[in-house]
């Protein structure tokens, strides 16, 4: 079912002209409500008068996350604190997260376009949704539970861990869809087989993962274990949260909610707009987003975009899937990690080198982070407890700064490889 | 009386102990005696040599992460009930063993003790008239 088929079947031309007269209101808005993008415009020599179609778009400034780290935490809010209804917030490298807000109508936006996403699905008021997507700060739990309740259908809030109960719930209280990440699927997959209960005790028929890259095999292993069909939802925070694309019955893509979210490919180097079907890095101006609007933002997830009409009937355009990073953003149990957050507290650490090697895994479906360190000369005890308690204290430093946990392994000095230029600390084993 | 012992932090690699073991045979380095202390992924291999220095700069100078501590090695009977003769003494004292291994000769058993106080037990042992091996004996 189409949710809203003026918008997702809306003629290119249209969808432009639209993109383009709320393009020109946004600007106008952050022109005389964001310090930050009136300095940035004034620097570029432009004005909201300079942009009135969707092809003025490529004039505007960019925004990065490190302009979100250095405007933290309310400082590109565009709405006063007293319009702003919700926070979300992502982690960040120095321990500050990146902070979003919503104002009520960004909820509404946000809540009808995933109703759009559900029911591109094929899902409906008559479904059972079971949410182990985390609530929390992290957008997953609450965006898709608002969603739901926007579709009309049944949400189980049971948000993410403790897996003997959530497959409790998902046999006893039978929902038709399943909303988590697509790696906790599997692992939730091989738990059911596990726990013995049969699989044609539960009732599930849609999955709806997200929050971390997926392959195709991964999509038919999933669907095979749970006996499903799963769809693939993106979004980031920045933007809105999950939601920003979605899947269609073709599966051929997912489709942008573009009359919300204007999408762009750039070359990463020469930040250049590309034409469609090339691949580079995806940029999203948010012009109807009042509590964060954004312009260009880069996104850093590399893509490519396709105009072509759906077989679905919807003419919004499709994205491909997410090849790869612009940066060194890694994606792990659905967390966000940057490489410079572990270095920051090995940094801070005077009994290990400043040496680091991060290696992701896929161990029965969850991903394992294992860091190794050098002990340092200096503190290297002969008491294996002493050794022992180091390891615990960076594990625990590392946990609070992650969000997630990780393997500390002590490795001697100098055996860490040593780079000059540019330094390869990530060995990355997935196959994503 | 202390000696010193050279503990070596080990990776669990295989072969890693024969890197180790073969850079003190090429310094003409004899080992009295070692324990080997493992975890999960990293040994520290604790060792008595004949040249303590020695075997430091060597080790350090194929980049061994190494450490120099102060233990001591008592000589008791090798008999039984010697060992715990010699504990019952350290215990009512507060002195607690952190690690200590041992190895017999003849008549007489060694044991490196690696105490939490050292000095307060150097002074019992030495009360109760232990005998201990000296530098200039390993």
């Amino acid at each position: 079912m189409i949710w809203n088929r003026a918008k997702e079947c809306m003629s290119r031309e249209d969808m432009r002209l639209l993109q383009g007269k709320r393009l020109h209101k946004i600007v106008t808005h952050v022109y005389h409500n964001t310090p930050f993008y009136r300095a940035k415009m004034q620097e570029m020599n432009i004005t909201p008068s300079d942009i009135q179609t969707i092809e003025d778009i490529v004039k505007l400034p960019f925004t990065t996350k490190q302009d979100l780290r250095d405007n933290y935490p309310y400082n590109l809010f565009a709405k006063p604190m007293s319009e702003i209804v919700r926070l979300h917030a992502s982690s960040g490298t120095t321990g500050k997260p990146t902070v979003v807000g919503y104002t009520r109508r960004d909820i509404e936006i946000w809540s009808e376009m995933l109703a759009r996403c559900f029911s591109a699905y094929g899902a409906s008021k008559d479904d059972i949704f079971h949410v182990a997507y985390g609530y929390g700060l992290f957008t997953g739990g609450l965006g898709i539970h608002y969603g739901i309740e926007e579709l009309g259908g049944t949400v189980i809030p049971v948000s993410s861990g403790n897996t003997a109960k959530q497959i409790q719930l998902l046999h006893d209280f039978a929902p038709t869809a399943l909303c988590c990440t697509p790696s906790y699927a599997l692992f939730l997959a091989d738990a059911i087989d596990k726990s013995g209960i049969e699989k044609s005790e539960f009732n599930l028929k849609i999955g709806i993962f997200g929050a971390e890259p997926w392959t195709n095999a991964m999509r038919k292993e999933i669907e095979r274990k749970l006996n499903i069909k799963a769809y693939d939802i993106y979004g980031l925070s920045e933007i809105m949260g999950p939601g920003v694309s979605y899947e269609c019955s073709e599966q051929n893509g997912s489709h942008i909610v573009e009359d919300h979210f204007v999408p762009e490919i750039i070359n990463p180097q020469t930040l250049e707009q590309m034409p469609y079907g090339e691949e580079g890095e995806l940029v999203f101006t948010t012009v109807t987003k009042e509590g964060l609007p954004l312009l260009r933002y880069r996104t850093k997830d590399l893509t490519t975009l396709n105009e072509e009409p759906c077989k679905c009937g919807r003419t919004n355009v499709r994205m491909g899937k997410i090849t790869g990073r612009s940066d060194d953003m890694l994606i792990i149990r659905g967390v966000n990690v940057f490489p410079s957050q572990v270095e920051s507290v090995i940094l801070e650490m005077e009994e290990v080198e400043p040496h680091y090697m991060l290696t992701i895994e896929r161990v029965n479906n969850l991903d394992i982070l294992t860091i190794d360190v050098e002990v340092s000369e200096q503190f290297f005890s002969d008491g294996i407890n002493k050794m022992l308690e180091l390891k615990k204290r960076i594990a625990h430093r590392i946990q609070s700064v992650l969000g997630i946990s990780a393997i500390i392994k002590l490795v001697e000095p100098q055996s860490l490889q040593r780079f000059e230029g540019k330094a390869k600390r990530v060995i990355d084993n997935r196959v994503l | 009386m202390k000696i010193k012992q050279l503990s070596i932090f080990l990776e669990n690699k295989a072969g890693r102990i024969n890197d180790m073991v073969n850079i003190l045979k090429e310094a003409d380095i004899n080992m009295r005696a070692f324990s080997l202390a493992e975890s999960d992924e990293f040994g520290i291999m604790r060792i008595i040599v004949s040249d303590t220095e020695k075997a430091a700069a060597t080790l350090k100078a194929n980049k061994f992460t190494i450490n120099i501590t102060d233990v001591i090695c008592a000589k008791i009977d090798d008999s039984a009930g010697a060992l715990a003769t010699m504990l019952d003494c350290l215990t009512p004292k507060g002195i607690f063993i952190e690690y200590m291994y041992a190895f017999s000769q003849g008549n007489s058993a060694y044991v490196v003790l690696r105490p939490t106080d050292i000095d307060a037990c150097v002074e019992v042992l030495e009360s109760m008239d232990c005998k201990f091996i000296s530098p200039f004996e390993v």
